[in-house]
């Protein structure tokens, strides 16, 4: 009798806590109040991806609101280190912009989809172009064009201005839109969004891409192939250059790890967050 | 004997044993740090030859091509354009400071030259990248401000209080007799310090250059926000190019740990680390060749 | 004739040099103060960092700062006393002590990015310790540690010879000639040392970015060492980088402006220890 009430009850909360995860990833329910009625409590790390970690600071700050007995730890450290280290236990949440890398494929991890990240190509404000053609961003970021002069521009020097070979951000670039061509090496590298929009806002003639957040009023924001950047263009399909934010977890979330990625995955958070952090909601995404 | 007596002797011989250990806790330390560096970087040359590891520039891990010339490159240029700069105003600052400053002035300059010590990197870097870079590429009238330039320009500033202090402390252990014996002689001020005291100093302001490089060599975020971090052979003191601590904290992150292109960066770092270590040999070449002399 | 006026010259050149050290410096401080001195208020200083609007502060930050010095001095003040008197007190010259003060110069030009990696694998990767404080304080010990051995070994060096003797003489251990005699002189050369590494510390990104993390614990203060301990420094780049927050360059400019005012009032502090310890 007694395990036959203990079995029920795993059962029973097997089933809830499917629902939930149904709940977190599939958003149709609307206005679902996240997970605020379970007490949870205990410590969440999560490492990874620093272009997810504004976004997760402010999710982090409301859902301190939520739960009083739940401390997140957020580190930045890059994409394949939130994968390292959530595969290894050091952290419980690994953050990631790229897809799980292959050697970790068999450490049992799950991802969660957090946010569509698109990306911005920005120059310099005194450039005088405002739309490129696809072709044209690959000769640019191929080194084949050089002068702002051959793309309808001044006549001024183009100095790029982007990533290092090991960012997400660029591998996204090479990958939508390079198709498989190969970045020129005569470039600045800079190591953030911040730091090449900064890098930019201050150099005549310079080209480079940030993720959609980044773009201020230090830069200029370009078309890509006639298409200006916005929401609605990305979840129409018009517009191609974006990627996901990823949350890793070992194993299926559970206890305060489940309520936080519940919380930032939840359609309330990511419709009222998402888009003015310059993010697509991961509800509002095609997959 | 005394209970007290066997007890603070007892103490006494203790003591020893821990102290020693507080001692060995540094080669622990450095030992500990060379295997680990070795054991994750060495296994770069799996799969790259040492060969075009060290002397080929075509940095490409997407490609399979591990060439970290270029960066090995960039680390030596801004460390000797940074203490040709550097060196020399830190040597006659010290000269300046333990020799010729009237008292009140050394109260100022003391304290000034730790205050250069606490000036954060980031901060070095962050002046660096919002009035240096610009400033730089207007004065010349460059096309980019970032580069091998910028850098050793912010890094012989950033090196100056390892130079200074170093030097300083040379200078002031040469005998006031030297001196004083040389100016009685009839010798001016300025041939006293330059064919006295300089002399006298010169193996402790070998030692202050020689760190200042090595603390060149080795920093990181200052240099990597001025650089311009481009994985390519520089050819030009104005453009972009990478040392090997920015391309390590630029790329860290997001390289896959265990992987080729991880190791190689653990590479590098043991190639910083090894550098840094022959300096150390160096210097202590020099003082006991300088011992043996004396 | 010609010597005479060299000797001007080198003089003017070597007083060129020294305004030039002041102003070098005057105008780092000068700008960082300047753009960052009207940044900081109470609020600012003591307040909750925000990544969603303006106004935030950076209390936690500067906690942190203060904790993880605090931390990493405790660990590496003892171990750095410890070995300068061996070094200067027992060591004789053999292969082992040669050795061991090897160890310490290599240590100290040890980049400290490798440091950083170094800590993050063994200190947050395999002791588990994560992104945190006791990450952070361990990690940047490690910088401190030649230092405070350098400068410390100077000072027990720099006492004189004849005290020991004296000591002994009297019937002292050597241990006890040590507690009693050698170190409450060199005091004051440890207090610089401290006040140096410290000054060191204070400013030190690229350790703590890989050990400390870039997150704030939810209390304020928090002494858990555990939490996450992004430092001022740390968060600095933060902003720069990374950062969305509208006021960024304020803040930016204000923790400039505050970890310069930060080294100021400990090298202070340390400076009014010394001299109390000297009339004492």
């Amino acid at each position: 009798m007694y395990n036959l009430f203990k079995k029920s009850t795993v059962l029973a909360l097997a089933i809830a806590l499917g629902a939930g995860v149904m709940a977190g990833c599939g958003g149709e329910k609307k206005a679902e109040k996240p997970a605020a009625d379970v007490k949870v409590e205990g410590k969440v790390a999560a490492s990874g991806s620093t272009a997810l970690l504004p976004l997760l600071k402010v999710g982090q700050e409301e859902f301190y609101k939520q739960h009083d007995k739940v401390t997140i730890n957020l580190s930045g450290g890059g994409s394949f280190t939130g994968q390292k280290q959530v595969a290894s236990g050091a952290v419980d949440i690994g953050n990631s912009d790229v897809a799980l890398s292959d050697d970790l494929k068999d450490q049992g991890l799950v991802e969660t989809k957090l946010v569509g990240i698109p990306f911005v190509f920005i120059t310099n404000k005194d450039v005088t172009v405002d739309n490129l053609s696809a072709q044209q961003y690959v000769d640019i970021l191929t080194g084949k064009i050089t002068n702002w002069k051959e793309v309808g521009g001044a006549d001024q020097k183009i100095t790029l201005i982007h990533r290092a070979k090991s960012s997400g951000s660029r591998a996204t670039i090479a990958d939508v839109v390079l198709k498989g061509a190969q970045f020129t090496d005569n470039a600045v590298i800079q190591d953030s969004n911040g730091a090449v929009r900064s890098a930019i806002g201050t150099t005549p003639g310079a080209i480079g891409y940030v993720d959609a957040a980044y773009v201020d009023e230090s830069v200029k924001a370009l078309s890509y192939d006639g298409v200006k950047f916005s929401i609605d263009a990305v979840t129409g399909g018009k517009y191609p250059v974006y990627t996901f934010g990823r949350m890793f977890t070992k194993g299926e979330p559970k206890g305060a790890v489940k309520a936080f990625i519940d919380y930032v995955t939840s359609s309330a958070f990511q419709e009222a967050n998402a888009e003015k952090q310059g993010f697509v909601p991961v509800t509002k995404m095609a997959k | 004997m005394k209970q007290h007596d066997i007890n603070r002797l007892r103490t006494d011989k203790w003591a020893k044993y821990v102290l020693l250990a507080c001692a060995a806790f540094l080669t622990i330390i450095i030992l500990a740090l060379i295997v680990f560096m070795g054991q994750q970087g060495l296994q770069t040359f799996l799969d790259v030859s040492p060969l075009e590891f060290f002397f080929s520039a075509d940095w490409n891990p997407d490609n399979g091509k591990f060439g970290a010339f270029s960066f090995i490159a960039g680390s030596i240029l801004v460390t000797v354009f940074s203490i040709l700069v550097g060196g020399p105003i830190g040597i006659l600052g010290a000269i300046f400071i333990a020799k010729l400053a009237p008292k009140w002035m050394r109260n100022i300059l003391q304290p000034a030259v730790n205050l250069y010590m606490a000036i954060p990197s980031v901060v070095y870097g962050y002046i660096g990248l919002t009035v240096v870079v610009p400033a730089v590429r207007d004065f010349f009238d460059v096309p980019i401000g970032f580069g091998v330039f910028t850098a050793s320009l912010i890094l012989s500033i950033m090196i100056l209080p390892t130079v200074i202090s170093i030097s300083n402390d040379a200078l002031l252990s040469v005998p006031k007799m030297l001196e004083e014996g040389s100016v009685a002689l009839g010798a001016t001020y300025w041939q006293t310090i330059w064919n006295i005291v300089l002399p006298a100093a010169r193996p402790g302001i070998v030692t202050a250059v020689i760190l200042g490089m090595a603390r060149a060599i080795g920093e990181t975020m200052a240099v990597q926000m001025v650089i311009g971090n481009s994985p390519r052979l520089v050819d030009s003191l104005f453009a972009p190019t990478s040392t090997l601590p920015s391309e390590i904290v630029v790329e860290m992150g997001n390289t896959p740990f265990g992987s080729t292109w991880g190791n190689s960066l653990f590479m590098m770092a043991l190639v910083l680390l090894l550098i840094s270590l022959l300096m150390i040999f160096v210097v202590r070449k020099i003082s006991s060749n300088a011992e043996v002399r004396a | 004739m010609n010597a005479k006026l060299y000797d001007k010259m080198a003089k003017a050149l070597l007083w060129g040099i020294g305004f030039l050290l002041i102003i070098i410096l005057a105008a780092f401080l000068g700008y960082t103060l300047y753009k960052g001195l009207p940044v900081l208020s109470f609020k600012f200083i003591f307040g909750m960092p925000s990544d969603m609007e303006a106004g935030g502060g950076v209390g936690p930050q500067l906690f942190n700062t203060l904790y993880i010095l605090f931390l990493s001095m405790a660990f590496s003040v003892v171990i750095a006393i410890g070995a300068a008197i061996y070094l200067s007190e027992y060591a004789k010259d053999t292969v082992t002590t040669r050795f061991i003060r090897l160890s310490t110069e290599s240590l100290a030009t040890v980049p400290s990015i490798v440091l950083g990696l170094f800590g993050m694998i063994i200190f947050v990767d395999m002791l588990g310790l994560g992104f945190s404080i006791i990450g952070g304080a361990l990690a940047l010990s490690l910088l401190n540690l030649p230092l405070l051995v350098r400068v410390t070994e100077e000072a027990i060096r720099a006492v004189p010879q004849t005290y020991r003797e004296a000591s002994l003489a009297l019937g002292a251990t050597k241990w006890q000639t040590i507690c009693k005699v050698v170190l409450p002189e060199a005091f004051g050369g440890i207090v610089t040392g401290i006040m140096l590494a410290s000054g060191r510390a204070i400013g030190e990104s690229a350790i703590l970015i890989f050990t400390a993390g870039t997150t704030v614990s939810r209390y304020f203060p928090d002494f858990d060492l555990s939490a996450g301990g992004e430092t001022l420094a740390v968060h600095l780049w933060y902003v720069m980088a990374i950062g969305l927050v509208p006021d960024r360059l304020e803040i930016a400019n204000g923790i400039g402006a505050l970890l310069i005012l930060v080294v100021l009032v400990i090298n202070l502090i340390f400076i009014l220890l010394q001299r109390k310890f000297k009339s004492a």
